[in-house]
């Protein structure tokens, strides 16, 4: 059995690009259980803390303290890019490649992703290059590429935006089965009533600091800052 | 405007003749030129490709230089082969000079910059895609070279066709560092030098549209084994 690499404790973390500071000096909790979702407007800095979080970024100061050491919560944890990046390959192949490179033998990859193929319903567009596909079906392969590597910890960057009530359903079905199945998820999103339907808890982030955090029903009944407060009217009212 | 015709049809003429010696100044020049693509994509490519992905200290000079080195004049690189390989020179004791292999050496070192250099760009533009990606799937140094150089083949087949024809059409390196020996060195761009010097226009023209000829023939091959690839996976 693999470690269990959360809880995660943030301390004190910046993130400063071209001497604006994006994120300051942040702390955050991240329990093992349940759906997260970072709330606040553009430019907060929503897409930065969630790379942050993988790796992606580099803190300036403070520190990501993991349950295990750093290269085991590397390893079991995914992220699915705003704009879903594709390889140059084959939908199938692009299931099929984080699991080589984990070390899984052709076959046994081959047959995964397979199986997840089939989960997104993309079996007739399986050997198309995913670089042809809608952006919708682009979406869930992404999304379907970082769940065969088994992930501890999915984080997920706007993963609907752009995409029809249909193709948003089946993302968050999908999202939904894998919380169930235990994996712990962080995600950030515009659309409020995908954050009622999703989270179970909300991180409201505005200006690069953790305004509000808290259980997701207490967040949409009273947000406790006037911020998300606005936030949550301004949105509704778009 | 008739000389032009008359090489073409000499040309025709030379080739169904299917004469033994411009069958062996053919083969060698493709068997030099194709040997040196070989090689120079072996080392241009993951240089391109270990160019794209590191960040070291003088990248961009050593960019910079690469892409200098793009319009080294052939001469000059045939000339100091020739200072490598002669007699008393450091590697004079290979007992290289004038054999296709000097020739080999020489084209080498003529393209392995230009392979390298339109590998880079290539490279780097999938790289500029792919980086999130393949951080965030934790692959290694070396699998991102690979998965890169797989995933770039049709520009990095580009890169070598380009090598193939700075090299199949290069005289002056080959010339010093071959000599041009009949039946030995000699191949399509040294014959027709010899003859053209020689004032034996006609045949040197007939020759230059063979080399013409394979240089279209070759590239055309290539480009229809690539399509095929391309029609089962893009
Ligand atoms: N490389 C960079 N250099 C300078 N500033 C940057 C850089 N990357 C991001 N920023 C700035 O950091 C801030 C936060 O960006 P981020 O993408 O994290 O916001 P976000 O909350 O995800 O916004 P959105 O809702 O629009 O996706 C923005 O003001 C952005 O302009
Ligand atoms: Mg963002």
């Amino acid at each position: 059995m693999v470690e269990q690499i959360l809880p995660l404790s943030v301390q004190g973390v910046s993130v400063k690009k071209r001497g604006k500071t994006i994120i300051s000096e942040l702390d955050l909790e991240l329990s093992k259980d349940g759906l997260t979702i970072i709330m606040g407007p553009n430019g907060a800095g929503k897409t930065t803390l969630l790379r942050l979080l993988h790796g992606l970024e580099q803190p300036r100061t403070g520190k990501l303290d993991w349950n295990t050491n750093l290269k085991t919560a590397r390893l079991n944890q995914a992220f699915v890019f705003q704009t879903p990046i594709m390889l140059r390959r084959s939908a199938l192949e692009n299931i099929i490649y984080p699991l080589t490179l984990k070390g899984a033998s052709k076959s046994e990859a081959m047959r995964e992703a397979e199986k997840w193929i089939n989960i997104i319903n993309l079996e007739q567009s399986a050997h198309l290059n995913a670089k042809l596909l809608s952006g919708g079906e682009k979406q869930k392969l992404a999304l379907a590429r970082a769940l065969a590597t088994k992930p501890q910890l999915l984080l997920l960057d706007e993963p609907t935006s752009n995409l029809d009530g249909r193709a948003t359903k089946e993302i968050e079905a999908l999202l939904n089965q894998t919380r169930k199945s235990g994996t712990r998820i962080v995600m950030t999103t515009h659309d409020i009533g995908q954050a009622k339907r999703l989270a179970d808890e909300v991180i409201f982030l505005y200006h690069g600091k953790i305004h509000e955090k808290q259980e997701a029903i207490s967040f949409f009944k009273k947000p406790s800052t006037k911020e998300a407060t606005a936030f949550l009217k301004g949105d509704i009212v778009e | 405007m008739s000389d032009i015709v008359n090489g073409m049809l000499g040309a025709f003429r030379l080739i169904f003749s299917l004469d033994a010696d411009l069958f062996e100044i053919i083969l060698l020049s493709l068997q030099v030129t194709i040997s040196a693509v070989i090689i120079a994509s072996f080392i241009g490519m993951p240089m391109g490709a270990w160019l794209a992905v590191n960040r070291f200290k003088f990248r961009r000079l050593t960019i910079a230089i690469l892409n200098a080195l793009m319009g080294l004049p052939p001469v000059v690189v045939g000339l100091i082969v020739y200072i490598f390989l002669s007699r008393s020179g450091p590697l004079g004791v290979l007992n290289l000079l004038f054999t296709p292999t000097a020739m080999i050496i020489a084209q080498v070192i003529i393209i392995t910059p230009l392979i390298a250099s339109i590998s880079h760009q290539a490279i780097r533009d999938l790289w500029a895609d792919y980086h999130d990606l393949l951080i965030s799937l934790n692959a290694t140094k070396s699998q991102r070279i690979f998965t890169l150089i797989k995933d770039s083949r049709r520009s990095l087949l580009t890169a070598s066709l380009a090598g193939f024809g700075r090299a199949i059409g290069e005289v002056g390196a080959i010339m010093i560092v071959g000599g041009n020996i009949d039946h030995l060195t000699r191949v399509l761009t040294t014959a027709i030098a010899l003859e053209t010097g020689k004032g034996e226009f006609a045949f040197a023209l007939a020759l230059g549209f063979i080399l013409i000829a394979l240089a279209i023939i070759v590239n055309l091959a290539i480009h229809s084994i690539s399509k095929t690839e391309r029609a089962s996976t893009w």
